[in-house]
Order: structure tokens, then sequence, then C-alpha cells
């Protein structure tokens, strides 16, 4: 350890010399850990953003989001089917292996494996051919027009490291599957993983030998999951850290007011909702047996007209979350304006939906809510339960830590809960298809209360290869209106993103909340 | 408890060294007052802050009455959720002390069991306790009781009532975390006792050695184990809140005194004080009054300074 260690500290002292940046550490917290650093085991943006520091995928995004090149440098559609990718040159893993298709290969087979939690990006692609060293091909089995956006959150692994670290197949936390790829990484990156504590701090220092430009100067970026707000937000004013998310909604004006401290806000594309078990024949965690309440229209949408979200965007979130009836944001392809326009919040039309289905002094239900994974997360379920009590659904409420959550929910252990999705695709048919559609395959993956319509489900194969963009509009608005009508799942809010930071830092800030430490600058 | 037994209580020693001691009157008396509210908190409070219905968002983070947005209905003021923080602080201290008396009643009749088996037949049965003991005192009791926790949520169906479950937790974690102390108490006293007259006397008469174990050695080694007990229920309750506090206790809809101060913290920077004062305040007070109790009771039981 301490010889790779001081290996490393040359390394980077000659980079250092070379390039002749100075050393510059940036310290960041975030309100949760990742779960693991294999960039196949959990589709989750904390995971996702941080691994894409030491990870990169074939194709990457722009501070503007559009599609960029990364270790692919072309791409072309060869056939309605087929799409070949030319692979960058040059590049090398943190280990000094070269990047070639055999790992472009393999790591589209690592995440089409069952355990990987990214088979729904993977979904369509049926075969990943290699040409040569340096070109690949992806057959589909529908044509999918836009592909190259598809596989932007999927990451290029090491065939021959993974291989030899017996971490040839995913990390699968639902079923308690570890790899050494969960605690070390080898990418092709601006950073590489230098020590990883998890739950406590997670160590990153820059790449000397990376392929691409790094805009910022940071040299080493320590990583702290800090759960608790206010230890969160004393860690920043005391300058314990350089920069911290999420800047608790409470705090973000007296942080404005500091002196020494800035907050960069923005909006999120993430969509807070939540889902209801639609498919068991009898819902669990319930009071009610032998039926499933959610199963009928009627309490779906009595759950739906029960939740004040105007309450919880005024007192919850003060402000930083705009209520939403669709479930994708504004600034996604695919949003409609027209169909943005909630149900009234109205729980006496509640109470009566729920006694025409059969539940005049309502039921029981659990309710299963991360406490650390979205800005006020727990807060929202609690206030939630409260709403649906005054309906006479009685709640109880489990929130807990992501780490127990996710596993749980994915294993859709689970008849009501929370979620937030961003499309990593900013196109809509990414939320219908891992969302929304019935689940199948790769499709609905996290549609955890499967929420099933057959017209829905052809939309959305259809919105998958439609290459004409006004037809795709109108299918995606179709779409959107049958589960807005059916109430396939209860949308809440697009949060609003809130970085804090010292005066000396700087970071570009996405709007997908992925942190990039390479555009970070600490003066 | 007949008239002739409160008439020589009332004139015995320990009710004479209570009626002297300032100290112990007021901590009797602020301790009876909280376990009063939080026993009669459904009648005492203003309203009841467990039954969801009540809460309107609308009502949330109000200041406490006598400040100036504050309202008369209000006054400690309101939570994030809209609840009362003078019933939640009631309800919620109920939760404390319930998990408090419990969980102390679970680690005296664990330990003082153990304790009784080990002293009284002593051999590999005792050496075997006794390096339990051991090694469970060589950890922090708030880890073990994190670890049981964390085993027992694991471990039990998760599709149960949740409240209950997590108070029967919460009790069983902290129980099994502190009934060393009683083990190693009673079994010195045990030791000590067994020897004596009396109990060689009954065990020439033919008493068996669980009868003289229950009713002839416990009486006599009981006193250490209650000062004990006493100035324990203060640790566990603090115990409760430490664990409420991580999040692993009662759920949020529920909330103890640790949960609140929990929720509290999150407003540290922002101005809302109310929310973590009064429910630390109350904390401190239940905690410091029970403690004081236990130590007057030490020195009342103690033989050589009376």
């Amino acid at each position: 350890m301490t010889h790779r260690h001081t290996r490393s500290a040359i390394l980077l002292a000659a980079a250092l010399l070379v390039t002749g940046v100075q050393a510059k550490t940036l310290r960041t917290a975030d309100q949760g850990d990742a779960l693991s650093m294999d960039p196949h085991s959990l589709n989750e943006t904390t995971q996702l953003g941080f691994t894409h520091n030491v990870y990169e995928p074939l194709v990457a995004r722009d501070a503007q989001l559009k599609p960029t090149p990364a270790l692919a440098t072309a791409w072309k559609q060869t056939s309605p089917t087929v799409w070949r990718f030319e692979l960058r040159r040059g590049v090398s893993f943190h280990d000094g292996a070269p990047f070639s298709a055999d790992d472009v290969v393999f790591s589209f087979q690592r995440a089409a494996d069952p355990g990987s939690d990214l088979r729904g990006t993977v979904g369509q692609i049926k075969e990943v051919r290699k040409l040569d060293d340096y070109t690949v091909e992806m057959v589909t089995t529908v044509p999918v027009p836009i592909l190259p956006e598809q596989i932007t959150s999927l990451y290029m692994m090491s065939k021959v490291w993974c291989d030899a670290n017996n971490a040839a197949k995913p990390v699968d936390k639902r079923k308690g599957v570890e790899n050494a790829a969960s605690v070390r990484a080898n990418g092709t990156g601006p950073f590489r993983l230098r020590s990883r504590e998890p739950g406590v701090r997670t160590v990153l220092v820059r790449n000397p030998q990376y392929w691409g430009r790094i805009e910022g100067n940071v040299t080493e970026v320590v990583w702290t999951p800090i759960g608790n707000d206010a230890t969160r937000v004393a860690a920043l004013k005391s300058g314990e850290i350089d920069l911290m998310q999420p800047v608790p909604v409470q705090d973000a004006e007296r942080l404005k007011q500091d002196p020494n401290l800035k907050v960069l806000q923005g909006a999120e594309l993430r969509t807070i909702f939540l889902g209801m078990d639609s498919k068991r024949d009898e819902l669990l965690f319930s009071s009610v047996k032998g039926k499933n309440p959610f199963k009928d229209r009627r309490v779906r949408q009595a759950v739906y007209q029960a939740i004040d979200v105007e309450a919880i965007r005024a007192r919850i979130m003060r402000g930083a979350g705009t209520p939403t009836n669709l479930m994708i944001a504004p600034g996604v392809n695919g949003f409609v304006a027209d169909l943005n326009k909630r149900p009234a919040y109205d729980p006496e039309a509640s109470k009566k939906l729920l006694a025409d289905a059969g539940y005049p002094n309502g039921f029981e239900v659990k309710l299963n809510c991360p406490n650390d994974r979205y800005v006020n997360d727990g807060e929202i379920c609690q206030a939630v339960a409260g709403m649906l009590a005054r309906v006479g659904v009685k709640i109880s409420l489990e929130a807990e830590s992501k780490a127990t959550y996710f596993p749980k929910i994915l294993s859709r252990n689970t008849s009501f809960y929370l979620l937030g999705w961003t499309p990593t695709t900013y196109d809509a048919h990414n939320t219908l298809y891992n969302i929304m559609a019935t689940p199948q395959g790769g499709q609905g993956v996290f549609n955890l209360g499967s929420w099933s319509n057959a017209r829905f489900d052809e939309l959305t194969t259809q919105i998958g290869v439609e290459t004409d963009q006004g037809k795709r509009n109108a299918m995606i608005a179709e779409a959107m209106k049958i589960h807005a009508e059916d109430f396939g799942h209860v949308p809440l809010h697009q949060q609003a993103l809130a970085w804090g930071l010292r005066k000396n830092t700087s970071i570009l800030q996405r709007a997908d909340n992925i942190i990039l430490y390479r555009t970070a600058v600490v003066q | 408890m007949s008239t002739s037994a409160i008439a020589r209580f009332l004139d015995g020693d320990v009710y004479h060294s209570f009626k002297n001691s300032p100290v112990a009157v007021a901590a009797a008396v602020v301790a009876a007052i909280m376990v009063l509210g939080a026993v009669f908190a459904p009648w005492v409070a203003p309203f009841d802050p467990f039954d969801l219905k009540t809460l309107d968002l609308n009502n949330s983070l109000l200041p406490p009455s006598w400040t100036e947005s504050g309202q008369a209905a209000y006054p400690l003021g309101t939570d994030d959720q809209g609840r009362d923080v003078l019933s939640t602080i009631l309800y919620g201290s109920r939760i404390s002390l319930l998990v408090g008396v419990a969980s102390v009643a679970l680690a005296m009749v664990m330990g003082i069991g153990l304790g009784l088996l080990s002293g009284y037949l002593g051999g590999r049965l005792d050496a075997f306790i006794m390096r339990v003991a051991d090694v469970q005192l060589s950890f922090p009791s708030i880890l073990i009781a994190l670890l049981i926790n964390g085993v027992a949520r694991a471990v039990l169906p998760s599709d149960a009532n949740i409240d209950a479950m997590a108070l029967a937790v919460l009790v069983g974690s902290i129980g099994l975390a502190n009934w060393v102390q009683y083990a190693r108490t009673v079994r010195g006293s045990t030791m000590v006792e067994k020897s004596k007259d009396y109990v060689q006397a009954a065990r020439v008469i033919g008493v068996g050695p669980i009868a003289i174990m229950l009713r002839h050695v416990l009486p006599n080694v009981l006193g250490p184990v209650l000062v004990i007990g006493t100035i324990n229920v203060a640790t566990a309750i603090i115990t409760e809140a430490t664990l409420s506090f991580l999040g692993v206790g009662v759920p949020p809809t529920s909330p103890s005194l640790g949960t609140m101060i929990n929720n509290g913290n999150n407003f540290l920077y922002s101005g809302e004080w109310w929310l973590v004062i009064f429910p630390g305040s109350t904390l401190i007070l239940l905690c410091m009054s029970v403690n004081l109790l236990g130590d007057w009771l030490r020195d009342a039981l103690n033989p050589k300074l009376q």
C-alpha cells in the first residue's frame, strides 16, 4: 500500500513539475455516500456521478448536457439497427493497460448481467461486436435513433483488470454480491481512486496520464459523506470543506449572506414521485388482506388528490421545488406544458374515491422512504403520511438510509415508495422505458410498483424507434397522458439544485447534479 | 402496602434522609412533574402529535407563543411538520421514559438472574458468564446497542407494526447492552451472602438452591442493584436519545426526545432554535433529576454513611 502510494506520489510530483501546477486539494461533502465504486451496480446519480470522475463512457455530456466524444471519437448509424463507434486511440487505464475494443465488448456484457442495475440502459442492445481493436458495432433489437445518448452513463471497465480481480460480474447489493470493484477502481478518467473507506471518506488523485484536457487545477479530491444537515453546513462555514451538496433548504439564504461562501443554484432535471404496487394480488405490508387497493385507479387518484404539493413546496422545500404532474421536468425532451396541470388537491374528493373503491374507512400501508438521498426526502414522506392520514390512509413510515433502502425497494420489497429520477438521456423515452413501462427484460427495471398499460408499452416501443421528431413527441404526449389519467405514479415535484462553496472555489454546475472535479478550481 | 408499612417508612432512615436533602426533594419534584406529564400526556397535552391527521403543514415552524409571530395555541412553537413542540415533548418523554424503564427492567432481570446463578453456583458456569460479561464490558454499551439494534432490524420481519417493533428493538438492545453491571454486582454480593449463617441454615434444613437464591439471597443483595438501576434509567434514556438521534430509534412519525433533538439539529443554523432547545432542556432536566435521585438513594442506602 505504502509502496503504491509512494509511486503515485512520485508520478504526481513529476506531472506537477512538468505542467507547473500546484497541488490543490478539493474537500467536498455530500449528504450520502456512493454505495459502491462499481459503475454498473446502481443506477443512481450520486454513484454514477462520483465514479464518472474515475470511469468514462464512450459518449459523454458537455456543460450543456449535449453528447460529446469521450472514449469514442465518432459514431454513426450504418443501418437502422446497427451503430458503429470509432474508439479513441492511445487511452490507457489507470493501471497502464491500453483501452481497446475488447474492454468495450466486456463492459457492455457486464452491464447486461442480471446483477447489473444498468440493464435498462443496454436493454435494447442485442450484441456488441468488435470489428478491430478500435472499432465496435452495436446491434440493437429494434432501431434506436438515440443510442449514443442512451449510453452516456455506461462506463468502460478494463476486461483484464476485472478478470484478474474477480470482478467480471457487477456488485449486486440486492443479493449481497460484493467484489473488488466495490472498493477499488481502474478507469480511464481524469482522477484515479487512491483510497476508499465506505461511509467515511474517498480520496481521488489526478491521473497524470489523462488523455483529455483537465480544465481545473485540482490534484486531489477528498470526498466525505455528511448526512446531518447542520454538520454539513458547519463543515462548510468552518472551512473544513470547500464544496458540499445539497445545501439544506432552510440554510440557503444564510449561507448566501456569509462573505466567505456562495451558493450555486439551478433547476434540476430530477422528478420526485411516489410509486404504488399495482400488480400484486394482495398488498404487502398492509391491513388489507386478499386484495390490493392500489390496483384500483380510484385509490391511486385518491392518494394523488390527498397530497397538498403546494404545502410541501412552500413549507418543506421552502420554495426550492416545482410541483409537477409529469414524470419529466421542463428541459427534458418530450415535456408537454399542457399536460403539466395537476388535478386539484381535494381531500374530500379523495375520501369519496376511497369510499367508492370500497375503503370508506381507508386502510393501512407502509411507506418506504430514503432519508439521505433527495432534498428533504424523509420530511416529504412524513408530510405525505400526515396528508394521507387525513383521508383515512394510515401510513406506517419506514424512513432509512439509502444503503438499506435501495436494495429493499429494488427487490420490489415494497408497497409504496418514494423515488427520484433524472432521465440520463434528457429525453422522455428514458423515463417511460425505465420508470413507467411494464417490467420485462431491460424495460421497467425501476417501475417498482409494476404499473402496466398495454397501449403505453406499445407507444414506448414505438417512441424508441421513431426518428421523426414531430411524430415521436406526439407519441410521448399520448403516453404521458395515458399515465397521468391512470395515476400510474404520483409525481410530486422537481427539486432545485443547491451547492454550497467557499468563495475561493468554483466548479461547473450541471443540471443533472453530476459533479465533475476536473472542472473545479481552488484558489 | 398497609398503613403501618407506610408509617414505618415515614418514620424510617430513608425517608428521614430524603426529608433532609433539599437536592433530593427538588429532584424528586422535577422528576415527578415530568413523569406525570409524560404518563398523562394524552390528557395534559394540547394536541396529539402522533396522530398524523391533526398535523397541518401550514402551521409548521411557528416560533414560541411569546415571540412576535408566535401563536397562543402553540406555547413552545411547532416543528417542520406542524407538530406542537410542547405536546411532542410530553409524548416524546413518554417514549423515552418507557424505553428507559423497560430496558433497565430487562437488564436488571437478566443481570440479577445471571449474577445469582454465577455467584451461588460458581464453577464453570460462573467462569463462563463472567468471561462473557468481561468481553461485553470491553465495548462501550452504545456500540453493543447499535450492534444488537442493527442485527435485530435485519433479522426481524419488516411487515410487522413498525412502531411497536421499533420500541421492542430499542428496549431489547439497550437492555441487553447493560446487564453486565447488575450481574457483576449481584454475583459479588451473592458470594458474600452465601457463606453467611442464614444461608447455611437454610441449606441444612433442606431448602433447594433456587428457593435459597430467590427467597434468602436476593432480598439481601437488592439494595445496590436498585441504586444502579435508578442511575441507569437516566443512562438508558440518553442511550435511547442517542440511537434515535442517529436515526435507528423510533420512527420519525412518533418522535422521542432524541428524534426531536436530531430533527432540531438540522435547523441549528437557520434560526429555528426552539426545535432543539426545548427537547434538549427536557432531556437534561429529566436525566439530571433521575441521576440526583439515584445519588441520594446510594448515599441513603449506604450503611457506612449513616
